[in-house]
Formats: C-alpha cells, structure tokens, sequence
C-alpha cells in the first residue's frame, strides 16, 4: 500500500509538468483549433532565452519576466509571419507548417547554444517537500504555479472583455467578426498567450529535465496526451489530464511486470486510447454536435 | 471553460473535396513518365538506382496515406506501424523460413489489411485530432513492441535482421540493384493501376461521400463503419507491401527505422504531394528522400532549419502540394493548343 501511494505522488510530481505543457497546447487549441507541433519546441527555445539572460547575470524573477514578455511577443510574431499568410490553405498543410516550425526551432537551438546538457535553476529548491522523499519542493511549487496559472486564466476567460473577446473568436468566427471583434488579431494573441505559458512550463520543467535543444520531445507527447485525455476544450480538464497521464504512466511501469521504462508511453497512450474510444470529446470537454 | 454556451458546429472539412477525375493524370501524361521510369535506370549508377528504388517504395507508402486521407478524410500519423509489420513480415518469412521474397510482400500485404482493418475499428469512434493522437500512440508503440524480449527469437531484437538482397531471375545480366528496381516498379505500377479503379468504383465513391459529408453519405445508405475501416485496410495492406519490398531494397530491418519520426515524414510526403492527387505521391516522395540531403549539403549543423525553411517554402508557394503545379500546367499546355 505505501508502495501505491509513493507510486501516486510520484505520478503527481511528473504530472505537473504535464499539465503545464498541456495547459499552452490548449491555450493554442483554443485560438486556432489545430494541435500546433511545434509548441513544445518554442517552450525549449524560451527557456533557453531565460538560461541565457541568467548566464548575463540577470537574476532569476527578472529573467523569468523578461522571458515571458519575449515569448509573448515571439509567438505573436511567428503568426504574423509564418501562419497569417498560410490561414487559407488546407488544414493538413498548416499541419505541415507546424513540423517545419518544429525542426527551424530546434536546429537553431542545438547551432546556438549546442546540445550539451545543461543544468537549470529553481527557486524553490529541491529539498523534499514535506518529509516525502519522492515530492521535492520544487515539484510542489510547479504545482502551486500550475494551479495559479490556471485560475488567471480562468478569471481571463471568463471576466475579462479580450477573454470573452478571444472565445467568440475561437467557436463562431463568423458572428464574433459582425459583432465587430478582429477575428484575425484574436488569434495572434492566443499565439502569444500559448508562447508564454509555454515558456512558464519550460522554465519549470527544465530543472527537472534538464536543459537541451531535445528536453521537450518526450514532455510534449504527453502534454498532447494529457490534453486530449482532458478533453482539449478544457483547460481545466488539461491540467486533471496531465496528472493523470503522470499517475498513468508511474502505476503502468510499477505494476505491469516487464514493461520497465521503455513501454511506459505505449501504455499510457493505449490507456488514453481506450478512455478516448469510451469518451470520443475527453474526460473534461463538450462534446461536439454536428448539423445535419 | 465556457461550458454554458451550447454550440452547434457547423463540420469542418478537415480534408479538400476533390473530385475523383482530378486524382489522376491523362493517358499521355501517365505514359511519358511510365517511359521515364523505365529508361533512366538503364543509364544510372547503382546508388542512383537503389535511391530510385526507394523512391518508388515510399512513392507507395504515400499513395496508401493518400487513400485513406484524400479519399476517405481520415488522418493517420501511424503508417510507419503497418509499414514495420510489412517489412517485418518480409524479413522475418526470409531469413527464417526461407520463402520466396516474391511471396512474401503478398503475404505482408494481407497481414497488414487485417492489422489496418482491426485497429480501424477503435479508430471509427475517433476523428480528427483524436485519430491522430490513437495512430499516434500506434507508431510510438511500434518500436518498443519490436524490442520486446518476448519476440527477440524472430524479431532479433533491438539488433534487427539482416536481409539478403535477391539475384536477377532467369540468369538475366542485370545487376541486383537494377533487377529489384524493376521489380519494385511492376508492383508500384500494378497497386497504382488498383488504386486508381479503387477510387472509381463504387467503394471508391464510398470513401469520398464520407470524406465529403459522413452524414450525408450514411442518409444515403452508405456503411460509413464498413467502408472507413475498409479504407483503414486497404491502406495499411499497400503499406505493408511497401514495407517489405523497403526491407529487401535496404537489407536490414530495426525496430528505429521505423519510429513516428518515418510516419511524419509520410505525411509531410503527401501534403507537399497534394492531398488526394495519387501521381503526387511520387513527388512527395522525392521530396522525403532528396530534400534532407540537400538540407545537409547546404549546411551541415543547421540541416534542420535548412529543411524547414524548404518546406515553409513549398507550403506557401503551393499550399495544394503538386497538385497545383499540375492544374497550372494543365491551363498552359491548354491555351497554347489553343
């Protein structure tokens, strides 16, 4: 028994991360209604911005900020530039836009700052939280930031003129542009809200992972994951997502026999799978109704 | 988060209707390059004519996609699976048990239509980004189940199989290269000439009323569950002969050839090729095999953003692949017989 709940923490733990990432891949769903590919490669990319300021000797908060605001504007300035033009084409050819972003972004890191791994700091330190050896404090803080996060964008969303601005956007573009919103900015914003609390997620992650041009590959398969499972609607059902993907995949690897770390993510994603085939919209999201 | 708001979504057509006249090339057309594929081999290298080779072999992998995305609107990121199983099978009949390279690709084929048509099943509740993620989950399983201790004594492992390359039949004076290029080409020509009548017949006209209007289509009396899964099926069998003809072109199978990074490539192969235009798979094909080498020709530690770049270029240029270098082909050769 203590074995299981030692299991569930640490699936908490992982899970935060998880959920952060989830958080930005449906921020970005919800402006543009595609899963973006290279979401995962942007964070890295911001997180390495922030490395880079701290390596000037800018302390930690102020690189943090500094970073977010960079990513903000970035994200919205990769849709100006590279999507904006593409809005007409085909959905599958976006698609393809977002595997090219992918690998500019990543090739670009790995020339500039090299794919050595590097350590990254955390404010919280990484003493354990609370007498449990398997929850570090910096862990414990990811959630508290996770969660935080998700109540400002909660208050965002739903009180604020831009928020309820972007979802009429987002579900009916065609009446939120008669009723005199731009459609079109709307969605450069959500671009830059994804970058940003992709960057969030990145500086957290990265001092668990580590720092390197790859870290994301296997976070944002699950980040993906977890926010499906959640139901990509919902950014709360995003967070719920990713914990339980991270619970998932530790009780998956504790009590299958031979299934050791390599079969992990096959049977966390065949686990989705089957919720999915169960709940075609998610856990957390609304269904979708077509007109006949 | 607004979960007040009841909303009605019109379906978005995540897939071009085209029709199915504009899948094809014209009898011409389709012999001029039928001559070029015959002849340019007989003037080649043999490194020029095991990349032709591959050309042809994942010119068919992403005719399959293409049938199941163009033709039947649905999305697989998980064709590198069927693909494996194919060149698994090939490679395992072979060296094993000693059959026939021949027999073994019509032996692959059937196997992955079963493997397609199953895991079709499951997938009919999904659409859009939630198939993609469960093919997904396919092409990263793949891999990993290969590795399994369990099935080392035929897989070998994380080592893979090694694969002989076959001898030209009948004493011919060709090279082994060249002999299995033209034995590639007959089997690419013979699935193309199927999937082109496929997409005509009634199940063909099946497919597109589904990927069109999948409503519609079932008011009309169309199994939309038969025939979405039919498509499942049919591409993953081309699939699976693509993937055993690639492991006796390459001589080798392992379980990290074929990972999610392959399917991706697939896919990328079929939008740079046109969604839906057969003849551009061979495109997108060339694209896939040619232009991460020219990548890395430009620049070796940038190769990646060298090939993003490329592809960004590609997509903005033609955002409906080669199918519309074609279509404006087409109006020129027009006005000038004019």
């Amino acid at each position: 028994m203590e074995l299981f709940t030692n299991q569930i923490l640490a699936g908490i733990s992982t899970g935060a991360i998880y959920a952060c990432m989830a958080l930005a891949v449906v921020m970005i769903y919800q402006a543009i209604d595609h899963l973006n590919f290279a979401q995962g490669e942007m964070a890295m990319f911001s997180t390495f911005i922030s490395w880079q300021l701290m390596q000037w000797g800018i302390p930690y908060w102020w690189a943090f900020l500094i970073t977010i605001a960079v990513s903000f504007v970035g994200g919205i300035a990769i849709e100006r530039a590279l999507f904006r033009p593409l809005a007409k084409a085909p959905i599958l050819t976006q698609v393809a836009g977002f595997i090219a972003l992918f690998s500019i972004i990543n090739s670009s890191a790995g020339l500039i700052w090299d794919f050595t791994i590097k350590q990254y700091p955390t404010p919280f330190g990484s003493s354990p939280f609370l007498g449990s050896q398997l929850i570090s404090t910096h862990q414990a803080g990811m959630i508290g930031v996770t969660v935080l996060l998700l109540i400002a964008l909660y208050v965002f969303f739903q009180y604020t003129r831009v928020g309820l601005a972007m979802r009429a956007a987002a579900s009916v573009p065609e009446s939120a542009r008669l009723v005199g919103i731009n459609t079109s900015w709307m969605i450069a914003l959500g671009w830059g809200m994804a970058a940003a609390i992709g960057a969030i997620a990145g500086i957290l992650i990265a001092p668990v992972v580590f720092l390197e041009p790859n870290m994301m590959g296997g976070v944002l398969l699950y980040g993906f994951a977890a926010a499906v499972l959640g139901g990509l609607t919902s950014p709360f059902g995003a967070v719920v997502g990713g914990f339980l993907v991270g619970i998932f995949e530790n009780l998956a690897g504790t009590y299958i026999p031979g299934v050791g770390n390599e079969l992990k993510l096959p049977i966390a994603l065949a686990l989705i799978v089957t919720v999915l085939v169960v709940k075609p919209a998610g856990l957390f999201g609304r269904p979708i109704m077509k007109r006949v | 988060m607004s979960a007040a708001v009841e909303e009605v979504a019109t379906e978005g057509q995540a897939v071009e209707a085209v029709p199915k006249r504009a899948m094809t090339l014209g009898i011409g057309t389709s012999l001029t390059v039928l001559a070029l594929l015959v002849i340019v081999p007989l003037f080649a290298k043999n490194f020029i004519i095991f990349q032709l080779t591959m050309l042809l072999i994942y010119g068919l992998a992403v005719l399959a996609l293409n049938i199941l995305t163009g033709g039947s609107g649905q999305f697989s990121l998980g064709q590198s699976a069927f693909y494996a199983i194919g060149a698994y099978t090939s490679a395992i009949l072979m060296e094993q048990y000693n059959v026939n390279y021949a027999l073994t690709l019509p032996i692959a084929g059937v196997l992955c239509f079963g493997a397609g048509f199953l895991f079709g099943q499951p997938a009919l509740r999904l659409s859009g980004v939630y198939l993609a993620l469960a093919t997904f989950a396919l092409a990263t399983a793949m891999p990993q189940l290969l590795k399994l201790g369990y099935f080392e004594k035929w897989t070998g492992g994380v080592q893979g199989l090694v694969v002989t390359k076959p001898d030209a039949p009948f004493g011919l004076p060709i090279s082994q290269d060249m002999w299995l290029y033209y034995f590639t080409l007959v089997i690419t020509i013979a699935i193309y000439i199927f999937s082109v009548n496929l997409l005509r017949s009634r199940s063909g006209r099946a497919f597109m009323a589904i990927r069109d209007n999948e409503i519609a289509a079932s008011a009309m009396g169309v199994d939309v569950a038969l025939y979405k899964t039919l498509a499942f099926g049919v591409s993953a069998g081309i699939t699976g002969v693509a993937g055993g003809l690639g492991a006796i072109a390459v001589q080798f199978v392992a379980p990290d050839s074929y990972t999610i990074v392959f399917a991706i490539a697939l896919f990328l192969g079929m939008v740079v090729g046109g969604v839906g235009w057969l003849p551009g798979s061979i495109v997108g094909s060339a694209f896939i095999i040619f232009v991460p080498n020219i990548a890395e020709s430009v620049s070796k530690g940038l190769s990646g953003a060298v090939y993003g770049v490329l592809l960004f270029l590609v997509i903005f240029l033609v955002p409906h692949g080669a199918r519309q270098v074609a279509i404006v082909i087409q109006h020129l050769v027009g006005r000038f017989k004019r």
